[in-house]
């Protein structure tokens, strides 16, 4: 593994790893001094071309708890209308040596852009590229799932379990990273959302879907272990992805009668940030079974074991 | 005037003879025929009528950075053209009949190519008033084909009165079929591909709906159309449909819609990002058959060079277009004449009479006899070359087809009497040959 640039690329053994990693890399966060001299010496350049607090807070969090030297570069607001402002960046970066690049990006692809057209000679981490791919979302989505269902069993997956995505599929960065995921790691994915909200070609996927959110939380395509709630922008209305807010979150929308009708152990998550009376209510997001919080925290570990995996060279195997 | 005998050309695929040119003219055609000044030895070439592009960008005026009439024509022949229509996206837009006339006038200039300025269709191609059409039509630039390509004329009342207008001069609205609000962002085909890419969907139905308007326009007032670049099986139909109907409506197909589709975008390098965009492979197999029943008239190349830079980003800010003028006819070799959909005689029809006949290019588009005029190209079919767009003589690099392996090549154009390409390179003495 050189890269990670979709999750399309991880093998299951390979996903496993990192979620393995991960777990004692949380062990360690549980320690007095929390701070690992694995990457001594290491460069991690966080290139943020969109704002995203959480996300580079976390990264940068990671790779300081690794000693690495961390450089936050943010690009947002320089002109991305300009396309060579990422290839210029990118040879900038690469003569300051950096070892890794963390790069968020409001395109499709310019993290794949980034580490195939030679321009640098890193390794590209994808921290969320337009409406392509989130994959350290979708593998700390798939650590905070294992840990709460499978007591996070190192080698253990996700195999027959089952996850509901709820909302702006078409949009969503985090849907796409977790079908691909949970899918490799055995789970089975429903993704429920308007039809205007799922895109056209999705009959390829590798997860079915539904546009009736009660159907399904009542256990319609079988019992859920999970159900994750995507962030859904007001201003799709406007596009007339929807009508209004409120006809969303009616259809659409996670709140205490819809929790009621779960199993009891299955899980309530969110990527963040919420829209709390959008997609998700407060009695939802701070439920028992709401995982949100945990995520967070989950985050730093699983972003710790992509960075460890990458730059230390103690993968399994090439070409991931 | 220069004269040549090309000996053992196979006319149009046909048997070898011999065929003699002289000031310009083919003066005999025969296996006994000999003379002539200098000697083209055309063993295993096939000889075809030269090459009518009827959609080129060659930049300029405005952005001499991509290309210019004199690079751009120079890439023409070298690709085995001998006409090209200039598109009418330059800056100034070609819409006044003092810009066709100075892209008319370089083309005479260099004298590579004849160079057919397209007229946009409306006022800096903003879709709002029509340009003066009959100025262009009348001026020495003698216009015959009106685009507002790289826009669709979206506005159903003014595609209506340009297809009536331009009747007047016998002239074509060539349409570039794009409903805009269907493809607001779009980035490349809607389906399969762009789902899992993340990138907005250029939906098919979004060429289909207008041609299938600008059919109907046509029909109900009995003018001539021509549909730009169709990509997409639905669009076929349509065309199939209008076609059975009698309305008079032609059509062009990409060399690139011919043989690439959407799953190259997977790589996000944006040399395959192009409008209309590559499509899937039942649509490039539809477009295949299209062009073999005529269904789709002819190939045209869409030649649309980039700076590097335009390229060197982002799938999301990267231009669309391709190069397409040194790779065409080794494109419809392979996926036309090699897979056995096209005859040499048909290729010859598809990427010379018709495009001649369509924009009424009377002097080209001809008949390999004697008493014609002299525009011919031969083609080696048996070569093999791999593309590196470094090399290509158009200043765009941006060559979808780079790296792969070209299937038969140029070895030699005549235009107007006089070789712009011999052996495979452009015959650069002719610059001191006036025309
Ligand atoms: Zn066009």
């Amino acid at each position: 593994m050189r890269h990670l640039l979709s999750t399309a690329d991880l093998s299951r053994d390979e996903a496993i790893s990192i979620l393995d990693v991960a777990g004692q890399m949380a062990a360690t966060q549980r320690r007095e001094i929390k701070k690992l001299p694995t990457l001594r010496g290491r460069t991690v350049v966080n290139l943020f071309y969109e704002d995203s607090t959480r996300t580079r807070i976390s990264f940068e969090a990671a790779a300081k708890r690794l000693s690495a030297d961390v450089i936050n570069f943010s690009a947002k607001g320089s002109s991305v209308s300009k396309g060579e402002s990422l290839k210029d960046t990118a040879l900038t970066l690469k003569a300051m040596g950096a070892d890794a690049v963390v790069v968020r990006h409001p395109i499709s692809g310019a993290p794949h852009r980034l580490a195939n057209a030679g321009w640098i000679d890193g390794t590209v981490v994808n921290a969320g590229d337009g409406t392509h791919e989130h994959p350290t979302q979708a593998l700390l989505d798939a650590y905070t799932l294992r840990s709460r269902l499978e007591q996070d069993a190192p080698g253990a997956d996700l195999k027959g379990r089952r996850v509901a995505i709820v909302g702006d599929v078409l949009h969503s960065r985090v849907a796409r990273s977790n079908v691909r995921l949970l899918t490799t790691l055995g789970a089975e994915v429903v993704l429920v959302a308007p039809p205007t909200l799922l895109p056209v070609g999705i009959g390829d996927w590798p997860c079915s879907t539904s546009y009736d959110l009660d159907d399904v939380v009542g256990g319609g395509h079988g019992d859920l272990d999970a159900v994750m709630m995507l962030r859904v922008q007001r201003e799709r209305m406007n596009a007339a992805f929807f009508p209004s807010a409120r006809e969303y979150s009616r259809r659409y929308g996670l709140d205490a009668r819809r929790m009621a009708k779960l199993p009891e152990h299955a899980l309530v998550m969110h990527p963040g940030p919420m829209n709390r009376g959008l997609e998700i209510t407060a009695e939802a997001a701070d439920s028992p079974r709401s995982t949100i919080v945990e995520q967070v925290a989950n985050g730093v570990a699983v972003r710790m074991a992509v960075l460890y995996l990458l730059l230390s060279g103690q993968s399994e195997g090439e070409g991931a | 005037m220069s004269s040549y005998l090309i000996k053992g050309a196979r006319p149009l695929g046909g048997d070898p003879t011999n065929i003699l040119i002289e000031d310009g003219v083919l003066t005999a055609v025969g296996t006994s025929v000999s003379g002539g000044a200098q000697v083209i030895d055309a063993d295993g070439l096939i000889a075809l009528p030269g090459l009518v592009d009827l959609h080129t960008h060659l930049r300029e005026p405005g952005r001499e950075d991509a290309e210019t009439v004199e690079t751009g024509t120079r890439a023409a022949a070298k690709g085995g053209w001998t006409a090209v229509h200039a598109m009418a996206n330059t800056d100034p837009v070609a819409d006044t009949a003092g810009v066709v006339e100075q892209v008319w006038r370089l083309g005479r200039q260099y004298g590579w190519v004849d160079v057919r300025p397209v007229g946009a269709v409306t006022i800096g191609l903003k879709g709002e008033r029509l340009a003066e059409l009959g100025a262009m039509a009348d001026s020495a630039a003698g216009v015959r084909v009106f685009s507002d390509d790289g826009h669709c004329v979206w506005d159903p009342t003014l595609m209506r009165r340009a297809l009536e207008y331009v009747k007047a001069f016998d002239g074509v609205v060539a349409q570039h079929a794009q409903e805009p609000r269907l493809t607001e962002g779009a980035q490349m085909h809607e389906g399969v591909v762009s789902a899992e890419l993340g990138l907005t969907g250029w939906p098919a139905v979004a060429e289909e709906a207008i041609i299938a308007r600008d059919v109907l326009l046509a029909g109900h007032v009995g003018s001539r159309l021509h549909v730009c670049h169709v990509s997409t099986a639905g669009s076929v139909e349509i065309l199939r449909w209008a076609k059975g109907r009698g309305i008079d409506v032609t059509a062009e197909v990409t060399p690139h819609h011919l043989l690439l589709t959407d799953e190259l975008v997977r790589s996000y390098d944006p040399v395959f990002k192009v409008n209309p965009p590559l499509r899937t492979a039942a649509d490039v197999q539809a477009v295949r058959e299209a062009l073999a029943d005529g269904t789709i008239d002819i190939v045209a190349t869409d030649h649309a060079p980039h700076p590097v830079e335009a390229k060197d980003c982002e799938w999301g800010v990267a231009a669309m277009g391709m190069t397409g003028l040194e790779t065409a006819l080794p494109i419809v070799q392979e996926a036309m004449v090699d897979t056995g959909l096209l005859t040499w005689a048909q290729v010859a029809d598809r990427m010379s009479v018709a495009p001649a006949r369509i924009g009424r290019v009377g002097s080209q588009g001809r008949p390999i006899a004697a008493g014609e005029p002299a525009h011919l190209t031969l083609v080696d079919p048996a070569a093999r070359w791999e593309c590196d767009p470094a090399a290509h003589t158009t200043m765009g690099r941006n060559s979808p087809v780079r790296g792969r392996t070209m299937h038969g090549s140029v070895v030699a154009t005549i235009y107007a009497g006089r070789a712009t390409v011999l052996d495979g390179k452009l015959n650069e003495a002719l610059l001191e040959v006036p025309l």
